[in-house]
């Protein structure tokens, strides 16, 4: 008889999710899904609403990374207001973004991430977690929030809270920079360099010790998708989508982000409220791509920042003759990359004369009826597409999110832990092969919340299938 | 002119014939919620919020509409009071659609600031969810029905200070909605002089003006008076407005 183990809910990612596993008859792995059993409606409900509104609704989504939220939401508002914003409030908003990065990226390594790996995976699940983390490294620890506390001081500075501000609006930012505020934001940037120092550190150790695991986290060739500059370099505000193969090759550049649409569909499935989106040339789901840390310090051709490109060229390294790091594993890395990356870039930024500007805000009213926003959220490129009618009410929203992207390659990367760390003749699954599970899950520090804001239709379903694929029982809500 | 001499909360006050009670009050710096009130309009005694205890019957009385006489007991904050205006506020709260965390006055609202003073905590009846309609067809302003309180600031305002009369009340009960000439968009009204003065009255984020994004949109509602004192006094004289 088959067997399926579940694990819910999910610990240690932003949001609530479960994972099944199935076991043939032979008691091997013989599927595991990733199920997320949130609903949230946004596209939905923000039908009728604002356009101006639209920044500060969608930014509800998350708590986590609602400035990425409130970014895109303004830019699909710039497009449809058809105004190019002025240069300082471009680069108020680039400084968001990468506040953003920072205190997002911090909290997936040093609170979620880090307490599996600093006191191991098999370690005492009760104390494994961040205030575990606190007892055995307290330093480590300290600095890791003190590090999540500067990229939120940042966002509090600019628009006067650290969750949910409204301040990116379409056609700019609302207030300017006070020149004593950016005395004290740079104050912070030699702790921050030194913080992000230790984790790299502490990242290249940990993929010493946890060398024999790594090859089986979510190890395979994939599309990557993100965005890269004007010249080919790390992006996270704007730019070009570029799309690479697992072997390296750029097998689409330059493309336009406004019309995401023509590259990528969203495939449904019954078990998950999370969408699965695709490269369309490649149809689901053989168009699995991955977006974020990974997608995004792999497609660049450099980093502008010189402590930054130093890494990537190791990280690089990483992926062999190939040259494309497949290794899901190694998203840590990316992430402890771009946060050395955003502590250097926000620097530049701030000792720009520009950024001190006064003019910020473009006044426009509607002047098309249809707009995307596209911008790279922490966890990866995030989509806002709006359809308005004249008086700038939404008639349609779409929103696609980094995580429901990367959702084929996490069910692949979950199937592959299972089937690799799961021995179902021994009849015991322990806490530890459970959390490699989960673990894998939390590469690619997947927010829920976030990716289910759509409106769908799922009844609760639950099924018991035999090694044959037939239903042998089920129950329907 | 006769002086009618009366008591509020157990102090002796003196008032002017026609005077209401809400006035002397104002007048004597005794605070009484107030939500369609508004200094330079006329009284509505709508919302129901100033209501107090007259001793000798057992009604509550709008101190917006209501005139002392001589020896009247008045009574303004009494647990009864108290409870009866959470009570009001609590069912605005749950017949509107009222989402302060995503509305354009966060933090300037009349109605959330009631919301703290009378201890709104929890709305213990259902939220009714309401279909309401939202009009953004007027090129500088927007008409939320979902945030309306039918407070008719912007019925007597546009009546009785700009003379134009855009804003009526249709339908009946729970259903009642503010509407524009002869019901509607608002865009299309021939009456409507764009002067402004309902989004700047309107105690909610009701009316308001376009492109204004969270929390952005602020109201100034002191001009009433001035306007009103300017037309009937010839006295151009600014005096703070206070804001309840």
């Amino acid at each position: 008889m088959s067997k399926t183990i579940t694990l819910a809910p999910v610990t240690r990612i932003e949001g609530h999710a479960k994972i099944t596993i199935q076991l043939d008859d032979n008691n091997d792995v013989a599927d595991a899904r990733f199920h997320v059993n949130e609903f949230r409606g946004f596209e939905k409900f923000t039908e009728g609403r604002l356009l101006w509104e639209m920044p500060g609704i969608t930014s509800r989504i998350c708590g986590i990374c609602p400035a990425s939220h409130l970014l895109t939401s303004a830019k699909a508002g710039d497009d449809i207001l058809a105004v190019e914003i002025p240069e300082t409030a471009e680069k108020l908003r680039r400084l968001l973004t990468l506040a953003q990065w920072l205190q997002s990226h911090a909290l997936s390594f040093f609170h979620l991430s880090a307490p599996d790996f600093l006191l191991g995976f098999d370690s005492n699940p009760a104390t494994r977690n961040i205030f575990g983390l606190i007892a055995a490294d307290k330093e480590f620890a300290k600095r890791g929030i003190r590090l999540r506390k500067f990229g939120q001081e940042i966002i509090e500075i600019l628009g006067s809270r650290r969750i949910h501000t409204p301040w990116t609006v379409p056609g700019g930012v609302r207030e300017p920079l006070d020149p004593a505020k950016k005395d004290v934001m740079l104050g912070w940037i030699p702790e921050a360099k030194e913080t992000v120092g230790l984790a790299l550190d502490a990242i290249k150790k940990i993929h010493k010790k946890f060398a024999k695991e790594i090859p089986e986290f979510g190890n395979f060739r994939s599309l990557l998708v993100g965005l890269v500059s004007k010249d080919g370099g790390l992006e996270y505000y704007d730019g070009f989508l570029r799309i690479m193969d697992g072997n390296g090759n750029t097998i689409a550049d330059k493309l336009d982000p406004k019309k995401y649409f023509e590259y990528f569909g969203e495939a449904v499935e019954p078990w998950s409220y999370l969408k699965f989106p695709y490269y369309k040339p490649f149809d689901y789901p053989k168009g699995m791509y991955r977006v974020g840390p990974l997608a995004r310090v792999n497609i660049c051709d450099f980093i502008e920042t010189p402590m930054a490109e130093e890494e990537r060229k190791i990280f690089k390294k990483l992926g062999g003759n190939v040259g494309v790091v497949n290794n899901s594993f190694y998203y840590h890395y990316a992430r402890c990359i771009e946060m050395l990356f955003a502590v250097e870039k926000i620097e530049m930024l701030l000792n720009d004369p520009a950024i001190l500007g006064q003019n910020i805000r473009s006044m426009a009213s509607i002047n098309r009826t249809e707009g995307v926003g596209c911008t790279e959220a922490p966890r990866g490129v995030l989509f806002h597409h709006y359809h308005v009618n004249k008086d700038g009410v939404i008639q349609k929203a779409n929103l696609v999110i980094a995580t429901a992207q990367n959702n084929i390659a996490m069910n692949r990367t979950v199937r592959q832990i299972a089937t690799h760390f799961i021995d179902g003749k021994k009849g015991k699954i322990t806490e530890g092969i459970l959390n490699r599970v989960e673990a894998g899950i939390r590469c690619y520090d997947p927010c829920l919340s976030c990716s289910t804001h759509a409106l769908g239709q799922m009844p609760l379903h639950v099924e018991l299938l035999n090694a044959g694929g037939e239903v042998l029982d089920e129950i329907r809500r | 002119m006769s002086v009618i001499t009366f008591i509020i909360d157990d102090e002796h006050y003196s008032a002017k014939e026609g005077d209401t009670i809400l006035q002397v009050t104002r007048d004597n710096k005794i605070h009484i919620p107030t939500l369609c009130y508004l200094d330079g309009l006329s009284t509505f005694g709508a919302c129901r919020l100033c209501v107090v205890e007259i001793e000798g019957s057992p009604k509550l009385f709008p101190a917006c509409t209501t005139k002392p006489t001589e020896g009247m007991i008045v009574r303004t904050k009494t647990d009864r009071l108290k409870r009866y205006r959470r009570m009001i506020v609590e069912l605005l709260a749950s017949e509107g659609n009222h989402q302060c965390a995503v509305c354009v006055v966060n933090g300037h609202c009349e109605l959330q600031n009631l919301a703290y003073e009378v201890g709104l905590d929890h709305v213990r009846f259902p939220y009714l969810f309401p279909h309401k309609s939202l009009d953004a067809t007027h090129k500088e302003f927007v008409m939320d029905r979902n945030r309306c309180v039918l407070c008719t600031r912007c019925v007597r305002v546009c009546h009785e200070v700009e003379g134009a009369h855009v804003w009526d009340i249709a339908g009946r009960g729970i259903n009642c909605e503010i509407i524009a000439d002869l019901n509607q968009p608002w865009g299309t009204s021939e009456s409507c002089t764009s002067c402004g003065k309902c989004v700047r009255v309107c105690p909610t984020g009701a009316l308001f003006e376009k492109g204004a994004s969270i929390g952005e949109m602020q109201k100034e509602r002191g001009f009433i008076k001035f306007i009103v004192n300017a037309r009937n006094k010839s006295e151009w004289v600014h005096t703070a407005h206070e804001e309840e």
